[in-house]
């Protein structure tokens, strides 16, 4: 049952690669990613070689889900601390701390209030943040925007560079229509590639938004209309890394120099793709299983290759 | 017997105060499950008049959406809540989650 959980490759390489993970799902252990030209090599995290070379790290944790309080369980508060705890516990300190969405459960301010006191107690230089549909419910993202977003533009989506690496926070959970998946919208396009054009092919790229960018499991929601649009701004570029939550479990592909990316949840899992009759939390696992599921996700950047190298640990 | 069930709770409806002293017909009330990210009915046939109500039996919480603002759309249902609209006007409703779009569903209302 576990073992099938978060490991499905669609890349060409990953039979050997999809055993080695399920031996690691079961011993809780996480893995580091290490992405050279759009090419992913995997090492269990005991054996895996120093990243020499880097320049920075940062951290990616999503889907807290504050105010959740149900089975599987009933401390979202308990294991986000965790994870913020093993953050800190980090040999390096990251660089920042991206939260890729779905902080609240409701959208309410008290589960705001209370993320935002949490997440000060990550050691990290900055934190930033984009919504989950759960961030926008009732008022399109004004709390949310009130306190956590950047304020680069009006729709919420903004940019940053760090160390040669140009960062792009994007929002597909609003304005969403009857029938469709996650949005990214007209506007917001036309802001994305005006944003890439004037970088060199050369420049890393980290996309980064709560829904999968690519159609994961539309049946479930899990894709957002208008991506393809955006990977058509995105493919001249050598190296663009997709990060995503929504799903509460590892995905990945890798589409040409693109590589995509999905991060567990620090509250609870959802099943996989199609195992079951619907997304939502999977309250089969156990208390004493629960942290075999739930993790963060610590990225390193290497200047000599321009890739970036992945890490998926969990609250072991 | 079952519908007389739903006869009996719209008139204890009306008794609540939520028909108004014109009405002649009694209100009636359908049920609409939200369950494994679905409407379920899916498609929903009433006589104008009726009261629908949504109960979430999900752990996630849903909203039920009007496409196009025909009717006012709910805040987060969490598991076991539920909403209610009263459909006074004959006419095809569509609503979906807003936060789970592919939900989708449909009151006609005749």
């Amino acid at each position: 049952m576990m073992q099938d959980h978060d490991n499905r490759f669609d890349d060409g390489e990953a039979g050997g690669r999809r055993q080695f993970l399920k031996c690691m799902a079961w011993a809780g252990a996480g893995t580091l990613w290490m992405m050279k030209s759009g090419v992913l090599r995997a090492h269990p995290l005991g054996d895996a070689p120093v990243v020499k070379g880097s320049t920075f790290s940062f951290v990616q944790i999503s889907d807290s889900h504050i105010g959740f309080h149900k089975a599987p369980n009933p401390d979202v508060i308990g294991t986000l601390r965790r994870s913020l705890a093993m953050i800190n516990a980090q040999e390096v300190r990251p660089a920042f701390l991206l939260h890729t969405g779905d902080l609240t459960h409701l959208s309410k301010p008290e589960e705001f209030d209370t993320l935002n006191g949490l997440m000060q107690e990550a050691r990290v230089g900055q934190r930033f943040y984009v919504p989950g549909e759960h961030d926008v419910i009732g008022d399109n993202g004004a709390e949310f925007f009130r306190r956590f977003g950047e304020k680069q533009h009006t729709g919420g989506w903004y940019s940053f560079d760090q160390d040669g690496v140009h960062f792009v926070g994007l929002i597909n959970v609003l304005n969403l229509k009857a029938g469709g998946l996650g949005s990214l919208g007209a506007d917001q396009l036309a802001w994305l590639k005006s944003d890439l054009a004037g970088l060199s092919a050369e420049t890393p790229v980290v996309v980064f938004a709560h829904m999968p960018l690519w159609p994961l499991y539309p049946q479930w929601g899990w894709g957002t209309d208008d991506s393809g649009e955006a990977l058509s701004y995105l493919r001249r570029f050598g190296s663009v890394t997709v990060l995503n939550g929504h799903i509460h479990q590892i995905q990945q592909k890798v589409e040409g120099s693109i590589t995509f990316y999905t991060a567990r949840s620090t509250a609870y899992p959802q099943p996989a793709p199609g195992d079951g009759p619907g997304p939502g939390p999977l309250q089969s696992v156990t208390a004493q299983a629960l942290h075999r599921y739930l993790g963060i996700r610590d990225v390193r950047h290497v200047q000599t290759g321009g890739g970036l190298a992945v890490t998926d640990e969990v609250l072991a | 017997m079952k519908a007389a069930r739903m006869l009996t709770m719209g008139i204890a409806l009306c008794g609540a105060a939520l028909c108004s002293a014109a009405d002649v017909a009694p209100a009636q009330k359908q049920q609409v499950a939200i369950q494994n990210f679905a409407f379920e009915p899916k498609t929903l046939t009433v006589p104008v008049g009726t009261r629908v109500v949504w109960t979430n039996r999900d752990e996630e919480p849903h909203v039920v959406t009007s496409a196009g603002a025909q009717f006012v759309s709910s805040k987060a249902l969490d598991g076991g809540d539920s909403y209610g609209v009263t459909f006074s006007k004959a006419g095809t409703y569509t609503y979906y989650c807003s936060i789970h779009p592919m939900m989708v569903g449909t009151i006609i209302v005749k």
